[in-house]
């Protein structure tokens, strides 16, 4: 009890440390272009380009909305050790996912699926690991259509992160101070008879149009 | 030491005065024309200007170590706002990394320890000299001259230049040390106003444009705010080492300097395709926006006032 009240202590002040040193290297500054930040259930399926994203969306986000929303994040990545274990179920309450398919015992999209029963917003990377090459999007994994059949209701929110990759690209150890965004556009949601590459290319051009417009 | 707190306070108070009018403006305003765009914009403004010189005066009350963080601080994020639209190449990154977390700190640090012989030299010597090396020695050449030139123009815009603000505290003239902070004062009151002063009568009174197609300034809207720098700089001479005519002639140059600065720095980030440099000071866009002709005049300003009276 006591114990677990230290915990729930620590993960305050570490999350509000990590916003604090998010907003104090990058300035990083919210543009609800499609949505207002309001207490809505949503899935924000975001670029991923760099190990600090999910903790820069989770930064923006309102403190009430932060509160109900979870990344969903790899197993076997977060669990690797205490600290990472601590900031993984603790700070950010992620929901953590097997990322073996011929080993796991959970369905991801069950997963993901029971979380938004419970009431939370997601974060999700759909391209499924960090995008290293030169195209600004990798394709998209199946994951997001699943979820998108399975909780049609939900707002899918598409949610572009700019400038991440130069503050901090593979390699280097020091973060560069550069002003980023997170750009967060018209949600979209699976139609009717919509096939599922025709899906998750919309999804993915929405994605991207925030891009565009952005200029970075 | 009582009389310069005395005079900061009274300095803070007639802004303040000021500030209030505006402010009672505002929402007079607002409750004839409701939430109009142009209200809100001018409301934000006002807002913006009470944290400025709130900030600003209490700095100058701390003393030295608190206007060289203050300025530490923007000098920090016009650095930043520079080198997000300038740096595209990761073979910089340390070099740009040291130049954040190095160079920006040591040399507000010598500003700080009044060293002016190392200043005066750390960025246009030493690091011009050794940073480029850096970057060098990841091996990449493309775009190499273009890469370090971008570098060292952001260290000099947004370090070095604006460095010279709190350095003009250490300037000794007639035996008048403890009251250089006001000198701080009245270079940024005269620059500050008289970009106002350009910004609202040359809209108004403006008719030819001094490079059109790049920014709204005018002839017209220059002369006038030197008019209004040179009766701002008379006017608050009693807080400076200056006669009152030689208090108008240093607010002249310090504007004409300012505009200058204006000018090339607006060039500038219509060349990086940006409107404002960011979102960080509301109603006035970013550091660099607001702080653009004070960079320019501050380095002037220190070493006129170094040849002529020191």
């Amino acid at each position: 009890m006591n114990l677990s009240l230290h915990r729930r202590l620590a993960a305050r002040i570490a999350g509000k440390a990590i916003e604090l040193f998010a907003k104090a290297i990058t300035a990083v500054r919210a543009d609800w272009r499609g949505i207002e930040p309001v207490a809505r259930q949503r899935v924000y399926f975001a670029n991923h380009v760099s190990n600090a994203d999910m903790p820069m969306i989770w930064s923006v986000l309102p403190p009430n909305l932060r509160r109900v929303t979870r990344p969903v994040a790899a197993a076997d990545y977060w669990l690797k050790n205490g600290l990472r274990a601590f900031a993984g179920r603790d700070v950010f309450r992620a929901v953590l996912i097997d990322r073996r398919p011929e080993a796991r015992t959970d369905d991801p999209v069950a997963q993901m699926a029971a979380a938004l029963d419970e009431g939370a917003s997601l974060i999700i990377f759909p391209e499924g690991k960090r995008n290293m090459g030169p195209d600004p999007l990798e394709p998209f994994k199946t994951g997001l259509y699943h979820l998108a059949r399975a909780r049609p209701q939900v707002d899918l929110v598409p949610t572009w992160i700019a400038n991440l990759n130069a503050v901090m690209p593979k390699g280097e150890v020091i973060p560069l101070p550069l002003m980023c965004t997170v750009t967060f556009g018209a949600p979209v949601h699976l139609a009717g008879d919509e096939g599922k590459e025709a899906f998750l290319a919309r999804a993915a051009a929405a994605l991207l149009a925030l891009r565009d417009e952005e200029g970075t | 030491m009582t009389s310069t707190v005395g005079d900061i306070v009274l300095l803070a108070l007639i802004a303040g005065g000021l500030l209030l009018a505006l402010t009672i403006f505002a929402e007079v305003l607002r409750a004839r024309m409701g939430a109009h765009p142009v209200v809100q914009t001018f409301s934000t403004r006002v807002e913006s200007w009470w944290a400025m010189v709130i900030l600003f005066a209490l700095a100058l009350i701390v003393g030295p170590l608190g206007i060289v963080v203050l300025v530490a601080f923007a000098a920090f994020a016009a650095l930043r706002e520079f080198t997000t639209y300038s740096h595209k190449d990761q073979a910089d990154h340390l070099a740009l990394a040291l130049g954040f977390y190095i160079v920006l700190p040591a040399q507000f640090w010598f500003v700080y320890m009044d060293w002016p012989g190392l200043f005066t030299v750390f960025i246009p010597v030493y690091v011009f000299l050794l940073l480029p090396v850096v970057s060098v020695l990841r091996g990449r050449t493309a775009g190499f001259l273009a890469r370090v030139t971008k570098m060292q123009w952001g260290l000099m815009i947004c370090v070095y230049s604006l460095s010279h603000l709190p350095a003009l505290m250490w300037l000794h003239i007639g035996g008048q040390e403890e009251r250089m902070v006001l000198l701080i004062a009245f270079l940024v009151v005269v620059v500050q106003s008289a970009d106002l002063v350009d910004f609202f009568l040359g809209r108004k009174f403006g008719r030819t444009r001094i490079v059109p197609g790049l920014s709204p300034r005018t002839w017209e809207g220059a002369v006038l705010s030197l008019g209004f720098a040179a009766l701002l700089g008379a006017g608050l001479y009693w807080i400076t080492p200056f006669s009152p005519l030689a208090a108008a002639g240093m607010a002249v140059v310090a504007s004409a300097t300012g505009a200058c600065g204006a000018l090339v720095l607006t060039a500038i980030k219509k060349d990086a395709g940006v409107k404002d440099w960011s979102h960080l000071i509301p109603g006035q866009g970013g550091f660099l926006d607001q702080l653009d002709s004070v960079i320019f005049a501050a380095p002037v300003f220190f070493h006129l006032t170094l040849l002529w009276w020191a």
